[in-house]
């Protein structure tokens, strides 16, 4: 059985059609790259994954349990799906490591000494044990996101969801976050990355997808995406962004 | 002029008798803005469209009104239509209204400056909204809104003197009644004046005491 399956996900805000009809299927352990232009729906996708854009219509299920079911529920849910964003989304008031503790004390109910050791273990996997208890505005865009990661990671998702998570970063601190993320997909994480980082794109996606207006135009391993594109608007989108990355693809 | 600084300095004990009432009437006047002030800064951001249109009238209608006319028309006019309330209670009402629609404001920046990706943060770990309005929300917003509480809270506190019309023996009233008897307005309203100063020092430098604390490093309020 697939972990996640997207049975024609619709979805609209106000006249604006984001999704029109999406569906695919993710493994355990693959690491899918969505790519495509801005506003065609890519971060709209995962929050339909996990639910904080509920579909207006279509089907998403995670494991048996379906997601759009109204019945679901979605705390215990989204529990299993961790998620990375764009522009970090730290809550601003709280250390690093109580980042990293808040959920596993408030939802895991977990007492508080073990999540903190816990919470101290998943900011070592991140490299940032020593900078535990700063402030996000203390820690460097590079260093926050890697913040973002060990608080998505501390609640043992089945799933981690990447919304651009280097494209709000300076280029010198992209790195880091994106070894972060290969050493993720390297211990078998299934992860789904929005990200135009098509150096890790080649190196750890099981798939691309490329998308356009609401569309999945097309999705294939990434020797294939990159060697021969099937779809013209696929190519011309791929040449645009070697261009801009200064890659031969 | 010594003897004019004297007789201010002699004076100020009887003064200080109006300064608790001063104290009352702001402390139950903010404590009423708040309480409608948060709600209405929630149902403008988080409530329904029609919601959302009652809000913005009742704080469009509240800011346009001065206290003074809200104050008598709560004291003189409710009255004839069978509502009574004495003068503490229509002072408060008076002041608490027209605060809380510019404590909504406050409130409603502070939450929108918060941003929605936290609200997603919060909800993608599993939270509940609640949870996430009372641990993530709440904390960030509460340190936002303190310096526009604070200014909030010293104005109030000086449009406190307003009470006297109603009758209410505050500090400006004690000073009336003095200088009925003395025939020195020049010395006693000196002397209301350096209390209420003093007063908005006081306060002023307790709340940003208080923002001291809550202070941590991306939310720098207590300089303000």
């Amino acid at each position: 059985m697939s972990l996640v399956r997207v049975e024609n996900v619709k979805k609209s805000f106000g006249k604006n059609t984001v999704l029109d009809g999406v569906s695919f299927t993710i493994e355990k352990g693959e690491v899918k790259v969505i790519i495509g232009p801005s506003g065609t729906g890519k971060s709209t996708l995962l929050r339909c994954i996990n639910m904080l854009a509920p579909p207006d219509s279509g089907k998403i299920w995670l494991q048996d349990i379906e997601l759009t079911n109204p019945k679901t529920n979605l705390h215990q849910m989204r529990q299993k799906i961790g998620m990375v964003f764009q522009h970090f989304a730290l809550f601003k008031h709280l250390k690093a490591i109580d980042n990293v503790a808040l959920g596993l004390v408030k939802v895991k109910g977990m007492n508080r000494s073990d999540a903190y050791k816990k919470a101290m273990n998943d900011l070592q996997k991140v490299g940032l044990a020593e900078h535990a208890d700063k402030y996000p505005a203390q820690l460097s865009g590079g260093q926050q996101q890697r913040v973002g990661i060990a608080r998505a990671l501390a609640m043992d998702p089945l799933l981690m969801l990447f919304d651009e998570p280097t494209s709000a970063l300076d280029p010198e601190l992209i790195g880091e976050v994106l070894q972060v993320m290969q050493n993720l997909a390297k211990e078998g994480m299934t992860m789904v990355c929005v990200t135009h980082e098509m150096g890790f794109a080649k190196s750890v996606a099981s798939e691309i997808i490329f998308m356009e207006k609401g569309h999945i135009l097309e999705a294939s391993a990434p020797q294939q995406m990159f060697s021969n594109p099937q779809n013209e608007r696929t190519r011309s989108f791929l040449h645009k962004i070697a261009e801009l990355y200064g890659e031969t693809l | 002029m010594l003897a004019s600084l004297l007789y201010i300095l002699t004076n100020i004990p009887l003064l200080l008798k109006g300064v608790l009432i001063a104290v009352e009437i702001t402390v139950c006047s903010i404590a009423l803005g708040m309480v409608i002030g948060i709600l209405v800064a929630f149902l403008k951001i988080y409530g329904s469209k029609n919601m959302k249109k009652v809000v913005s009238i009742y704080e469009w209608v509240f800011r346009g009104i001065p206290q003074l006319v809200l104050l008598f028309i709560v004291y003189f006019g409710l009255p004839t239509i069978g509502l009574n309330f004495g003068p503490f209670v229509s002072v408060v009402i008076g002041l608490g209204l027209c605060s809380s629609a510019y404590q909504a404001q406050i409130y409603r920046g502070a939450i929108l400056s918060i941003g929605s990706e936290q609200m997603e943060a919060g909800l993608s770990l599993g939270m509940s909204k609640f949870q996430t309005l009372f641990f993530i929300i709440l904390p960030q917003a509460v340190r936002l809104s303190l310096p526009g509480f604070t200014n909030e809270f010293t104005i109030v506190l000086k449009d406190s003197p307003l009470a006297y019309a109603v009758g209410i023996a505050e500090i400006l009233k004690y000073g009336r009644d003095l200088i009925v008897t003395s025939f020195k307005p020049f010395e006693i309203y000196l002397a209301c004046a350096i209390i209420y100063f003093v007063l908005f020092q006081l306060f002023y430098y307790l709340f940003k005491y208080i923002a001291s604390r809550f202070e941590v490093p991306g939310f720098l309020i207590a300089d303000q």
